[in-house]
Protein backbone atom coordinates (compact mmCIF):
# COMPACT_ATOMS: atom_id res chain seq x y z
CA UNK A 1 0.00 0.00 0.00
CA UNK A 2 2.62 2.33 1.08
CA UNK A 3 4.85 1.58 -2.31
CA UNK A 4 1.54 1.86 -4.49
CA UNK A 5 1.03 5.39 -2.71
CA UNK A 6 4.92 6.41 -3.36
CA UNK A 7 4.36 5.34 -7.22
CA UNK A 8 1.01 7.43 -7.49
CA UNK A 9 2.81 10.66 -6.37
CA UNK A 10 5.73 10.15 -8.66
CA UNK A 11 3.06 9.69 -11.47
CA UNK A 12 1.68 12.88 -10.29
CA UNK A 13 4.83 14.18 -10.24
CA UNK A 14 6.09 13.80 -13.34
CA UNK A 15 2.63 14.60 -15.11
CA UNK A 16 2.95 17.86 -13.29
CA UNK A 17 6.57 18.36 -14.31
CA UNK A 18 6.11 17.99 -17.91
CA UNK A 19 2.41 19.90 -17.73
CA UNK A 20 4.98 22.91 -16.81
CA UNK A 21 7.04 22.07 -19.58
CA UNK A 22 4.55 22.00 -22.26
CA UNK A 23 2.81 25.31 -20.76
CA UNK A 24 6.45 26.70 -20.75
CA UNK A 25 5.54 28.80 -24.18
CA UNK A 26 2.17 30.05 -22.71
CA UNK A 27 3.86 31.70 -19.68
CA UNK A 28 6.36 33.08 -21.91
CA UNK A 29 3.88 34.25 -24.32
CA UNK A 30 1.84 36.33 -21.91
CA UNK A 31 4.55 37.34 -19.36
CA UNK A 32 6.10 39.03 -22.32
CA UNK A 33 2.81 39.50 -24.24
CA UNK A 34 2.01 41.98 -21.32
CA UNK A 35 5.61 44.04 -20.75
CA UNK A 36 5.36 47.33 -22.39
CA UNK A 37 8.52 48.38 -24.85
CA UNK A 38 10.28 49.69 -22.35
CA UNK A 39 9.97 46.68 -19.80
CA UNK A 40 11.12 44.09 -22.40
CA UNK A 41 14.45 43.05 -22.32
CA UNK A 42 16.58 40.18 -22.78
CA UNK A 43 18.33 39.64 -18.85
CA UNK A 44 14.79 39.58 -17.65
CA UNK A 45 12.61 37.52 -20.23
CA UNK A 46 11.31 34.91 -17.73
CA UNK A 47 10.08 37.93 -14.94
CA UNK A 48 6.63 38.93 -14.47
CA UNK A 49 5.92 42.16 -15.65
CA UNK A 50 6.29 44.73 -12.99
CA UNK A 51 3.53 47.09 -14.18
CA UNK A 52 1.50 45.00 -16.57
CA UNK A 53 -0.54 46.27 -19.49
CA UNK A 54 -1.78 46.40 -22.94
CA UNK A 55 0.38 48.36 -24.82
CA UNK A 56 1.94 45.36 -26.51
CA UNK A 57 -1.25 43.55 -26.88
CA UNK A 58 -2.88 46.98 -28.85
CA UNK A 59 0.36 47.64 -31.05
CA UNK A 60 -0.03 44.02 -31.89
CA UNK A 61 -3.57 44.09 -32.58
CA UNK A 62 -2.86 47.73 -34.55
CA UNK A 63 -0.79 45.68 -37.18
CA UNK A 64 -2.70 42.43 -37.67
CA UNK A 65 -6.91 43.05 -37.25
CA UNK A 66 -6.83 43.45 -41.08
CA UNK A 67 -5.50 39.91 -41.29
CA UNK A 68 -7.70 38.97 -38.71
CA UNK A 69 -10.43 39.84 -40.77
CA UNK A 70 -9.09 38.16 -43.88
CA UNK A 71 -8.11 35.00 -41.94
CA UNK A 72 -11.93 34.54 -40.97
CA UNK A 73 -13.24 35.65 -44.26
CA UNK A 74 -11.11 32.86 -45.70
CA UNK A 75 -11.87 30.46 -43.33
CA UNK A 76 -15.27 30.24 -42.41
CA UNK A 77 -16.39 29.78 -46.09
CA UNK A 78 -13.46 27.25 -46.75
CA UNK A 79 -14.71 25.26 -43.52
CA UNK A 80 -17.97 24.99 -44.90
CA UNK A 81 -17.39 23.72 -47.92
CA UNK A 82 -15.29 21.09 -47.88
CA UNK A 83 -17.01 19.67 -44.75
CA UNK A 84 -20.25 19.92 -46.96
CA UNK A 85 -18.55 18.00 -49.71
CA UNK A 86 -17.04 15.58 -47.02
CA UNK A 87 -20.54 15.04 -45.99
CA UNK A 88 -22.05 14.20 -49.48
CA UNK A 89 -18.83 12.06 -50.60
CA UNK A 90 -18.59 10.24 -47.27
CA UNK A 91 -22.01 9.42 -47.55
CA UNK A 92 -21.54 8.32 -51.13
CA UNK A 93 -18.84 6.09 -49.80
CA UNK A 94 -19.99 4.54 -46.50
CA UNK A 95 -23.69 4.09 -47.25
CA UNK A 96 -23.97 2.86 -51.16
CA UNK A 97 -21.93 0.27 -52.79
CA UNK A 98 -20.87 1.12 -56.74
CA UNK A 99 -17.91 -1.09 -58.03
CA UNK A 100 -14.87 1.04 -57.87
CA UNK A 101 -15.72 2.79 -54.68
CA UNK A 102 -12.97 1.24 -52.86
CA UNK A 103 -10.58 2.68 -55.82
CA UNK A 104 -12.34 6.12 -56.21
CA UNK A 105 -11.58 6.44 -52.00
CA UNK A 106 -7.77 5.92 -52.36
CA UNK A 107 -7.86 8.51 -55.15
CA UNK A 108 -9.62 10.76 -53.60
CA UNK A 109 -7.56 10.34 -50.05
CA UNK A 110 -3.89 10.32 -51.67
CA UNK A 111 -4.97 13.68 -51.81
CA UNK A 112 -4.31 13.92 -47.98
CA UNK A 113 -0.39 12.75 -48.19
CA UNK A 114 0.63 14.96 -50.60
CA UNK A 115 3.64 17.83 -50.52
CA UNK A 116 1.57 20.77 -51.36
CA UNK A 117 4.87 22.15 -53.12
CA UNK A 118 4.07 19.50 -55.65
CA UNK A 119 1.43 21.47 -57.04
CA UNK A 120 1.98 24.78 -56.29
CA UNK A 121 3.76 26.10 -59.56
CA UNK A 122 1.08 24.78 -61.53
CA UNK A 123 -1.71 26.31 -58.69
CA UNK A 124 -0.23 30.14 -58.83
CA UNK A 125 -0.29 29.68 -62.42
CA UNK A 126 -4.06 28.63 -62.55
CA UNK A 127 -4.80 31.28 -60.19
CA UNK A 128 -3.27 34.15 -61.92
CA UNK A 129 -4.99 33.64 -65.28
CA UNK A 130 -8.67 33.46 -63.88
CA UNK A 131 -7.95 35.99 -61.69
CA UNK A 132 -7.60 35.09 -58.29
CA UNK A 133 -4.36 35.21 -57.49
CA UNK A 134 -3.44 37.25 -54.56
CA UNK A 135 -7.47 37.07 -53.10
CA UNK A 136 -9.33 35.21 -50.25
CA UNK A 137 -11.79 33.84 -52.46
CA UNK A 138 -8.79 31.71 -54.47
CA UNK A 139 -7.82 30.52 -51.49
CA UNK A 140 -11.25 29.63 -50.19
CA UNK A 141 -11.20 27.85 -52.87
CA UNK A 142 -7.57 26.16 -52.61
CA UNK A 143 -8.72 25.06 -49.08
CA UNK A 144 -11.71 23.80 -50.25
CA UNK A 145 -10.35 21.57 -52.63
CA UNK A 146 -7.06 20.24 -50.49
CA UNK A 147 -9.63 19.49 -47.42
CA UNK A 148 -11.62 17.13 -49.45
CA UNK A 149 -9.74 14.29 -48.61
CA UNK A 150 -9.48 14.81 -45.01
CA UNK A 151 -12.81 15.80 -44.87
CA UNK A 152 -14.26 12.93 -46.99
CA UNK A 153 -12.48 10.68 -44.53
CA UNK A 154 -13.92 11.69 -41.59
CA UNK A 155 -17.31 11.84 -42.87
CA UNK A 156 -16.70 8.62 -44.07
CA UNK A 157 -15.38 7.21 -40.84
CA UNK A 158 -18.35 8.46 -38.88
CA UNK A 159 -21.24 7.34 -41.29
CA UNK A 160 -19.32 3.88 -41.22
CA UNK A 161 -20.37 3.91 -37.36
CA UNK A 162 -24.32 4.26 -38.24
CA UNK A 163 -26.26 1.17 -39.01
CA UNK A 164 -27.52 0.36 -42.18
CA UNK A 165 -30.77 -1.19 -40.51
CA UNK A 166 -31.14 2.92 -40.36
CA UNK A 167 -31.57 3.40 -43.94
CA UNK A 168 -32.75 0.04 -44.29
CA UNK A 169 -36.69 0.94 -43.53
CA UNK A 170 -36.51 4.30 -45.87
CA UNK A 171 -35.13 2.41 -48.19
CA UNK A 172 -38.07 -0.08 -48.13
CA UNK A 173 -40.65 2.92 -48.11
CA UNK A 174 -38.62 4.10 -51.43
CA UNK A 175 -37.20 7.03 -50.50
CA UNK A 176 -34.45 8.12 -52.54
CA UNK A 177 -31.08 8.63 -52.67
CA UNK A 178 -31.16 12.75 -51.49
CA UNK A 179 -34.49 11.99 -49.37
CA UNK A 180 -32.32 9.64 -46.98
CA UNK A 181 -29.83 11.44 -46.94
CA UNK A 182 -31.94 14.59 -46.13
CA UNK A 183 -34.09 13.06 -43.42
CA UNK A 184 -31.94 10.42 -42.27
CA UNK A 185 -28.30 10.87 -42.45
CA UNK A 186 -28.21 14.53 -41.86
CA UNK A 187 -30.37 14.65 -38.55
CA UNK A 188 -27.74 12.03 -37.61
CA UNK A 189 -24.59 13.84 -38.73
CA UNK A 190 -24.58 16.98 -36.14
CA UNK A 191 -21.62 15.83 -34.18
CA UNK A 192 -19.54 14.97 -37.70
CA UNK A 193 -19.68 18.27 -38.96
CA UNK A 194 -18.89 19.58 -35.46
CA UNK A 195 -15.36 17.50 -35.94
CA UNK A 196 -14.62 18.15 -39.36
CA UNK A 197 -15.61 21.89 -39.02
CA UNK A 198 -13.67 22.28 -36.33
CA UNK A 199 -10.30 20.01 -38.11
CA UNK A 200 -10.60 22.39 -41.17
CA UNK A 201 -10.98 25.76 -39.63
CA UNK A 202 -8.02 24.71 -37.29
CA UNK A 203 -5.52 24.21 -40.51
CA UNK A 204 -7.03 26.43 -42.37
CA UNK A 205 -6.69 29.34 -40.13
CA UNK A 206 -3.05 27.67 -39.22
CA UNK A 207 -1.79 27.44 -42.78
CA UNK A 208 1.27 28.92 -44.04
CA UNK A 209 2.61 27.81 -47.31
CA UNK A 210 -0.54 28.79 -49.62
CA UNK A 211 -1.15 31.95 -47.30
CA UNK A 212 2.43 33.31 -48.33
CA UNK A 213 2.27 31.24 -51.73
CA UNK A 214 -0.76 33.15 -52.86
CA UNK A 215 -1.41 36.47 -51.54
CA UNK A 216 0.62 39.71 -51.09
CA UNK A 217 -0.74 42.76 -48.66
CA UNK A 218 -3.07 43.40 -47.75
CA UNK A 219 -4.95 40.16 -48.31
CA UNK A 220 -2.84 38.08 -46.21
CA UNK A 221 -4.27 35.82 -43.47
CA UNK A 222 -2.66 36.44 -40.51
CA UNK A 223 0.18 33.61 -40.24
CA UNK A 224 1.79 35.27 -42.91
CA UNK A 225 1.32 38.89 -41.20
CA UNK A 226 2.74 36.99 -37.90
CA UNK A 227 6.01 36.18 -39.58
CA UNK A 228 6.40 39.44 -41.50
CA UNK A 229 6.38 40.97 -37.99
CA UNK A 230 8.79 38.72 -36.38
CA UNK A 231 10.87 39.11 -39.12
CA UNK A 232 11.01 42.81 -38.43
CA UNK A 233 13.87 43.83 -37.26
CA UNK A 234 12.36 46.85 -35.60
CA UNK A 235 9.46 45.33 -33.82
CA UNK A 236 10.48 43.96 -30.11
CA UNK A 237 9.93 41.00 -28.77
CA UNK A 238 6.84 41.75 -26.69
CA UNK A 239 5.10 43.27 -29.46
CA UNK A 240 6.16 39.66 -31.46
CA UNK A 241 5.14 37.73 -28.39
CA UNK A 242 1.39 39.56 -28.61
CA UNK A 243 1.35 38.91 -32.37
CA UNK A 244 1.41 34.79 -31.83
CA UNK A 245 -0.82 35.37 -28.65
CA UNK A 246 -3.43 36.49 -31.23
CA UNK A 247 -2.82 34.63 -34.17
CA UNK A 248 -3.57 31.54 -31.15
CA UNK A 249 -6.52 32.54 -30.15
CA UNK A 250 -9.24 31.74 -32.10
CA UNK A 251 -8.34 27.96 -32.48
CA UNK A 252 -7.27 27.70 -28.91
CA UNK A 253 -10.76 28.82 -27.70
CA UNK A 254 -11.92 26.64 -30.18
CA UNK A 255 -9.96 23.61 -28.62
CA UNK A 256 -10.78 24.70 -25.20
CA UNK A 257 -14.45 24.67 -25.79
CA UNK A 258 -14.94 21.82 -28.19
CA UNK A 259 -11.54 19.98 -27.27
CA UNK A 260 -13.20 16.42 -27.65
CA UNK A 261 -14.07 16.47 -30.66
CA UNK A 262 -11.08 18.23 -32.04
CA UNK A 263 -8.87 15.04 -31.10
CA UNK A 264 -11.66 13.14 -32.89
CA UNK A 265 -10.23 15.31 -36.01
CA UNK A 266 -6.88 14.59 -35.24
CA UNK A 267 -7.44 10.73 -34.87
CA UNK A 268 -9.32 10.47 -38.27
CA UNK A 269 -5.83 10.29 -40.21
CA UNK A 270 -4.56 7.56 -37.71
CA UNK A 271 -7.99 5.04 -37.49
CA UNK A 272 -8.92 2.73 -39.33
CA UNK A 273 -12.81 3.33 -40.66
CA UNK B 1 -37.45 -21.39 -63.08
CA UNK B 2 -34.52 -22.01 -60.70
CA UNK B 3 -36.24 -22.96 -57.75
CA UNK B 4 -38.65 -26.01 -57.57
CA UNK B 5 -40.51 -25.36 -54.51
CA UNK B 6 -41.86 -21.86 -54.58
CA UNK B 7 -43.94 -21.22 -51.17
CA UNK B 8 -46.25 -18.30 -51.50
CA UNK B 9 -44.41 -15.99 -49.07
CA UNK B 10 -41.21 -15.87 -50.84
CA UNK B 11 -43.13 -14.60 -53.80
CA UNK B 12 -44.94 -12.17 -51.84
CA UNK B 13 -41.10 -11.17 -50.79
CA UNK B 14 -39.96 -10.83 -54.30
CA UNK B 15 -43.07 -8.40 -55.27
CA UNK B 16 -42.13 -6.52 -52.35
CA UNK B 17 -38.41 -5.94 -52.26
CA UNK B 18 -38.15 -5.56 -56.64
CA UNK B 19 -39.48 -1.94 -56.90
CA UNK B 20 -36.38 -1.23 -53.97
CA UNK B 21 -34.00 -3.38 -55.47
CA UNK B 22 -34.27 -1.14 -58.69
CA UNK B 23 -34.29 1.87 -56.89
CA UNK B 24 -31.39 0.62 -55.06
CA UNK B 25 -29.35 -0.15 -57.95
CA UNK B 26 -30.15 3.89 -59.46
CA UNK B 27 -29.37 5.28 -56.48
CA UNK B 28 -25.56 3.64 -56.01
CA UNK B 29 -25.15 5.00 -59.43
CA UNK B 30 -26.18 8.39 -57.81
CA UNK B 31 -23.70 7.67 -55.25
CA UNK B 32 -20.77 7.43 -57.58
CA UNK B 33 -22.55 10.81 -59.68
CA UNK B 34 -22.45 12.35 -56.67
CA UNK B 35 -18.75 12.04 -56.13
CA UNK B 36 -17.74 13.63 -59.80
CA UNK B 37 -17.10 17.09 -58.44
CA UNK B 38 -15.02 16.12 -56.11
CA UNK B 39 -13.31 13.62 -58.41
CA UNK B 40 -12.73 16.17 -61.35
CA UNK B 41 -11.47 18.85 -58.27
CA UNK B 42 -8.92 16.36 -56.98
CA UNK B 43 -8.06 15.47 -60.72
CA UNK B 44 -7.33 19.09 -62.23
CA UNK B 45 -5.66 19.83 -58.64
CA UNK B 46 -3.76 17.01 -57.04
CA UNK B 47 -3.29 14.58 -60.11
CA UNK B 48 -3.21 17.51 -62.88
CA UNK B 49 -0.94 19.89 -61.28
CA UNK B 50 1.41 16.86 -60.23
CA UNK B 51 1.94 15.83 -63.90
CA UNK B 52 2.21 19.55 -64.71
CA UNK B 53 4.88 20.03 -62.32
CA UNK B 54 6.62 17.05 -63.08
CA UNK B 55 6.45 18.13 -66.74
CA UNK B 56 8.13 21.63 -65.96
CA UNK B 57 10.51 19.78 -64.08
CA UNK B 58 11.90 17.71 -67.05
CA UNK B 59 11.94 21.94 -69.10
CA UNK B 60 14.43 24.50 -69.14
CA UNK B 61 12.29 27.16 -67.30
CA UNK B 62 14.65 28.54 -64.79
CA UNK B 63 13.57 32.29 -65.52
CA UNK B 64 11.11 34.41 -65.52
CA UNK B 65 9.90 33.35 -68.63
CA UNK B 66 9.09 30.02 -69.29
CA UNK B 67 10.64 28.33 -71.99
CA UNK B 68 9.68 25.10 -71.81
CA UNK B 69 11.68 23.35 -73.69
CA UNK B 70 13.14 19.28 -73.10
CA UNK B 71 15.79 19.22 -70.85
CA UNK B 72 15.83 15.46 -69.78
CA UNK B 73 16.60 14.75 -66.68
CA UNK B 74 19.56 17.79 -66.24
CA UNK B 75 17.26 19.80 -63.07
CA UNK B 76 17.80 16.70 -61.18
CA UNK B 77 21.48 16.43 -61.74
CA UNK B 78 21.57 20.13 -61.00
CA UNK B 79 19.90 20.00 -57.80
CA UNK B 80 21.45 16.44 -56.47
CA UNK B 81 24.44 17.98 -56.90
CA UNK B 82 24.03 20.79 -55.30
CA UNK B 83 25.41 21.47 -51.48
CA UNK B 84 22.27 22.73 -50.95
CA UNK B 85 19.81 20.08 -51.81
CA UNK B 86 22.41 17.76 -50.77
CA UNK B 87 22.20 19.31 -46.92
CA UNK B 88 18.62 19.73 -47.38
CA UNK B 89 18.15 15.41 -47.40
CA UNK B 90 20.72 15.40 -44.62
CA UNK B 91 18.79 17.32 -42.55
CA UNK B 92 15.35 15.65 -43.21
CA UNK B 93 16.83 12.54 -42.99
CA UNK B 94 17.83 13.76 -39.50
CA UNK B 95 15.04 16.16 -38.47
CA UNK B 96 12.64 12.96 -39.39
CA UNK B 97 14.32 9.79 -37.40
CA UNK B 98 14.63 12.68 -34.02
CA UNK B 99 11.40 13.90 -34.16
CA UNK B 100 9.66 10.61 -34.89
CA UNK B 101 11.88 9.09 -32.46
CA UNK B 102 10.99 11.95 -29.54
CA UNK B 103 7.72 11.85 -30.74
CA UNK B 104 7.40 7.90 -29.95
CA UNK B 105 9.12 8.37 -26.89
CA UNK B 106 7.89 10.61 -25.33
CA UNK B 107 4.40 10.26 -26.42
CA UNK B 108 4.38 6.74 -24.94
CA UNK B 109 5.56 7.69 -21.63
CA UNK B 110 2.79 10.47 -21.19
CA UNK B 111 0.37 8.14 -22.98
CA UNK B 112 1.42 5.37 -20.20
CA UNK B 113 1.39 8.02 -17.36
CA UNK B 114 -2.02 9.36 -17.97
CA UNK B 115 -3.50 5.82 -18.67
CA UNK B 116 -2.90 4.86 -14.35
CA UNK B 117 -6.13 5.61 -13.87
CA UNK B 118 -4.93 9.44 -12.17
CA UNK B 119 -7.22 12.37 -11.54
CA UNK B 120 -8.03 15.16 -13.60
CA UNK B 121 -7.12 13.14 -16.55
CA UNK B 122 -8.70 15.20 -18.97
CA UNK B 123 -7.01 18.06 -18.14
CA UNK B 124 -3.52 16.40 -18.59
CA UNK B 125 -4.59 15.11 -21.93
CA UNK B 126 -5.40 18.64 -22.87
CA UNK B 127 -2.43 19.82 -21.68
CA UNK B 128 -0.18 17.72 -23.93
CA UNK B 129 -2.50 18.11 -27.07
CA UNK B 130 -3.31 21.72 -27.17
CA UNK B 131 0.32 22.41 -28.99
CA UNK B 132 -1.57 20.65 -31.77
CA UNK B 133 -4.31 23.10 -32.42
CA UNK B 134 -1.46 26.39 -32.64
CA UNK B 135 -0.03 26.91 -35.92
CA UNK B 136 3.65 25.68 -36.82
CA UNK B 137 4.39 29.08 -37.36
CA UNK B 138 3.54 30.51 -34.14
CA UNK B 139 5.57 27.78 -32.57
CA UNK B 140 8.53 28.72 -34.79
CA UNK B 141 7.94 32.61 -33.14
CA UNK B 142 8.02 31.25 -29.92
CA UNK B 143 10.59 29.13 -29.54
CA UNK B 144 12.84 31.15 -31.19
CA UNK B 145 12.21 33.76 -28.33
CA UNK B 146 12.53 31.00 -25.66
CA UNK B 147 15.61 29.04 -27.63
CA UNK B 148 17.21 32.56 -28.11
CA UNK B 149 21.01 32.01 -27.35
CA UNK B 150 20.96 35.38 -25.62
CA UNK B 151 18.35 34.98 -23.42
CA UNK B 152 15.39 32.13 -23.07
CA UNK B 153 16.24 28.95 -21.63
CA UNK B 154 20.17 29.88 -21.81
CA UNK B 155 18.99 32.44 -18.53
CA UNK B 156 18.89 29.35 -16.43
CA UNK B 157 21.86 27.52 -17.71
CA UNK B 158 24.15 31.35 -16.84
CA UNK B 159 22.14 31.04 -13.36
CA UNK B 160 23.41 27.24 -12.85
CA UNK B 161 26.92 28.48 -14.07
CA UNK B 162 27.53 27.18 -16.98
CA UNK B 163 30.05 30.00 -19.52
CA UNK B 164 29.83 27.87 -22.75
CA UNK B 165 25.51 27.94 -23.32
CA UNK B 166 24.14 26.33 -26.34
CA UNK B 167 23.77 28.39 -29.09
CA UNK B 168 20.30 26.79 -30.48
CA UNK B 169 19.56 27.11 -33.75
CA UNK B 170 22.20 29.86 -34.62
CA UNK B 171 24.96 26.90 -34.16
CA UNK B 172 26.67 25.90 -37.35
CA UNK B 173 28.09 22.80 -35.56
CA UNK B 174 27.60 19.07 -36.72
CA UNK B 175 28.42 16.42 -34.77
CA UNK B 176 29.65 14.28 -35.30
CA UNK B 177 31.34 16.38 -38.59
CA UNK B 178 32.19 13.69 -41.27
CA UNK B 179 33.38 15.25 -44.73
CA UNK B 180 31.76 13.41 -47.91
CA UNK B 181 32.06 15.12 -50.94
CA UNK B 182 30.82 18.65 -50.22
CA UNK B 183 28.99 18.23 -47.18
CA UNK B 184 29.55 17.58 -43.94
CA UNK B 185 27.60 14.51 -42.57
CA UNK B 186 26.45 14.58 -38.93
CA UNK B 187 23.71 15.91 -36.84
CA UNK B 188 23.15 20.37 -37.63
CA UNK B 189 23.46 20.95 -33.92
CA UNK B 190 21.15 23.90 -35.08
CA UNK B 191 18.40 21.64 -36.00
CA UNK B 192 18.03 20.35 -32.28
CA UNK B 193 16.04 23.65 -31.59
CA UNK B 194 14.11 23.16 -34.32
CA UNK B 195 13.33 19.34 -33.53
CA UNK B 196 12.81 20.66 -29.83
CA UNK B 197 9.93 22.81 -31.07
CA UNK B 198 8.01 20.14 -33.23
CA UNK B 199 8.67 17.58 -30.66
CA UNK B 200 6.78 19.98 -28.26
CA UNK B 201 3.82 20.76 -31.13
CA UNK B 202 3.00 17.38 -32.25
CA UNK B 203 4.05 14.68 -29.22
CA UNK B 204 0.25 15.25 -28.28
CA UNK B 205 -0.46 13.57 -31.47
CA UNK B 206 1.78 10.39 -30.64
CA UNK B 207 -0.13 10.31 -26.63
CA UNK B 208 -3.76 10.43 -27.98
CA UNK B 209 -2.65 7.33 -30.60
CA UNK B 210 -0.63 5.41 -27.70
CA UNK B 211 -3.42 6.02 -25.33
CA UNK B 212 -6.26 4.45 -27.73
CA UNK B 213 -3.92 1.58 -28.47
CA UNK B 214 -2.70 0.94 -24.47
CA UNK B 215 -6.66 0.85 -24.05
CA UNK B 216 -7.55 -1.58 -26.47
CA UNK B 217 -4.58 -4.11 -25.34
CA UNK B 218 -6.99 -7.02 -24.08
CA UNK B 219 -7.13 -6.91 -20.26
CA UNK B 220 -6.52 -11.02 -20.32
CA UNK B 221 -3.30 -10.18 -21.96
CA UNK B 222 -2.01 -8.17 -19.09
CA UNK B 223 -4.03 -10.67 -16.45
CA UNK B 224 -2.17 -13.63 -17.70
CA UNK B 225 1.24 -11.58 -17.40
CA UNK B 226 1.07 -10.49 -14.40
CA UNK B 227 -0.13 -14.03 -13.00
CA UNK B 228 2.77 -15.58 -14.72
CA UNK B 229 4.84 -13.44 -12.22
CA UNK B 230 5.72 -10.75 -14.98
CA UNK B 231 6.59 -7.41 -12.99
CA UNK B 232 5.18 -4.19 -14.54
CA UNK B 233 8.32 -3.36 -17.48
CA UNK B 234 8.40 -6.75 -18.31
CA UNK B 235 4.67 -6.96 -19.30
CA UNK B 236 5.06 -3.61 -21.05
CA UNK B 237 8.75 -4.75 -22.95
CA UNK B 238 6.75 -8.59 -23.45
CA UNK B 239 3.39 -8.16 -24.14
CA UNK B 240 1.96 -4.19 -24.29
CA UNK B 241 4.87 -3.19 -26.69
CA UNK B 242 4.33 -6.05 -29.38
CA UNK B 243 0.47 -4.99 -29.16
CA UNK B 244 1.22 -1.93 -30.11
CA UNK B 245 3.31 -2.64 -33.11
CA UNK B 246 -0.06 -1.74 -35.69
CA UNK B 247 -0.49 1.76 -33.38
CA UNK B 248 3.44 2.55 -33.77
CA UNK B 249 3.93 2.37 -37.14
CA UNK B 250 0.51 4.67 -37.76
CA UNK B 251 2.36 6.77 -36.13
CA UNK B 252 5.64 6.49 -37.70
CA UNK B 253 3.79 7.06 -41.05
CA UNK B 254 1.44 10.32 -39.73
CA UNK B 255 4.43 11.54 -38.41
CA UNK B 256 6.97 10.74 -41.21
CA UNK B 257 4.52 12.73 -43.63
CA UNK B 258 4.37 15.68 -41.25
CA UNK B 259 8.32 15.98 -41.31
CA UNK B 260 7.95 15.75 -44.89
CA UNK B 261 5.45 18.62 -44.89
CA UNK B 262 7.67 21.09 -42.09
CA UNK B 263 8.02 24.67 -43.62
CA UNK B 264 6.38 26.89 -41.62
CA UNK B 265 7.86 25.88 -38.69
CA UNK B 266 11.45 26.31 -40.68
CA UNK B 267 10.47 29.99 -42.32
CA UNK B 268 9.12 31.44 -39.07
CA UNK B 269 12.19 30.08 -36.57
CA UNK B 270 15.49 29.64 -38.22
CA UNK B 271 14.92 29.87 -42.23
CA UNK B 272 18.04 27.98 -44.12
CA UNK B 273 20.46 28.51 -41.25
CA UNK B 274 23.75 29.40 -41.64
CA UNK B 275 25.61 27.24 -44.77
CA UNK B 276 22.23 25.71 -45.10
CA UNK B 277 22.57 23.77 -41.58
CA UNK B 278 18.76 24.03 -40.79
CA UNK B 279 17.05 24.23 -44.75
CA UNK B 280 14.58 21.84 -45.50
CA UNK B 281 13.72 20.82 -49.26
CA UNK B 282 10.33 23.02 -48.70
CA UNK B 283 12.00 25.84 -47.86
CA UNK B 284 14.51 25.14 -50.87
CA UNK B 285 11.54 24.92 -53.37
CA UNK B 286 9.55 27.86 -52.27
CA UNK B 287 12.96 29.92 -52.46
CA UNK B 288 14.04 28.87 -55.75
CA UNK B 289 11.27 28.50 -57.62
CA UNK B 290 9.32 32.27 -56.34
CA UNK B 291 12.71 33.81 -54.95
CA UNK B 292 15.15 32.32 -57.63
CA UNK B 293 12.76 31.88 -60.34
CA UNK B 294 14.00 28.39 -61.16
CA UNK B 295 10.60 26.85 -61.77
CA UNK B 296 11.84 24.00 -63.43
CA UNK B 297 14.08 22.97 -60.64
CA UNK B 298 11.82 23.54 -58.14
CA UNK B 299 9.69 21.08 -59.50
CA UNK B 300 12.16 19.27 -59.58
CA UNK B 301 12.73 19.40 -55.74
CA UNK B 302 8.89 19.12 -55.64
CA UNK B 303 8.47 15.88 -57.26
CA UNK B 304 11.71 13.92 -55.47
CA UNK B 305 9.89 15.24 -52.30
CA UNK B 306 6.34 13.68 -53.37
CA UNK B 307 7.92 10.26 -54.82
CA UNK B 308 10.07 10.19 -50.88
CA UNK B 309 6.36 10.62 -49.86
CA UNK B 310 4.56 8.39 -52.19
CA UNK B 311 6.80 5.75 -51.26
CA UNK B 312 5.45 4.89 -47.56
CA UNK B 313 1.85 6.65 -47.78
CA UNK B 314 1.01 4.31 -50.64
CA UNK B 315 1.71 1.02 -48.57
CA UNK B 316 0.12 2.28 -45.67
CA UNK B 317 -3.14 3.98 -47.36
CA UNK B 318 -3.27 0.82 -49.22
CA UNK B 319 -3.31 -1.52 -46.03
CA UNK B 320 -5.30 0.59 -44.28
CA UNK B 321 -8.07 0.40 -47.00
CA UNK B 322 -7.75 -3.36 -47.37
CA UNK B 323 -7.69 -4.05 -43.53
CA UNK B 324 -11.48 -2.63 -43.75
CA UNK B 325 -12.86 -5.26 -44.92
Amino acid sequence: MAARRVNQTLIYLVLIIASILYLLPVYVVLVTSLKSNAAVSLAHMWNLPAHPGLSSIRAAWAQLSQNFGNSFYLAIPATLLSSALGAINGYALSKWRFRGANALFFVILMGLFIPYQSVLIPLLRVMDTIGLYNSIPGLIIVHTVYGIPITTLIFRNFYANIPDDVLEAAKIDGTGYWGIFRYVILPLSVSGFVVSAIWQFTQIWNNFLFAVSLTNPPNQPVTVALVNIAGSQTIQWNVQMASALLVSIPTLVVYIVLGKYFVRGLLAGAVKG
Amino acid sequence: MANPVTPAKATRQTTVRKPARRIRGWDNRMAFFTLIPSLILLGVFVYGFIAWSGYVSLTNWNSLIPTLTWAGLRNYATIFSSFRFQSDLRNLVVFTVLFIAGDLVIGMILALLVDQKIRAEGLFRSIFIYPMAISMVVTGVIWSWILNPTTGINLFFHALGFTHVPEWFLSSRFAPSVHLGQIDIGIPVGLLAVVIAAVWQMSGFAMAVYLGGLRSVPEELKEAARIDGAGPWRTFWSVILPQLKGTTATIVVIQAAASLKVFGLIYAMTGSGQDFSTDMPNLNMFQTTFQGDAFAQGAAIAIVLLLLMAAFTVPYVLSMLRGER
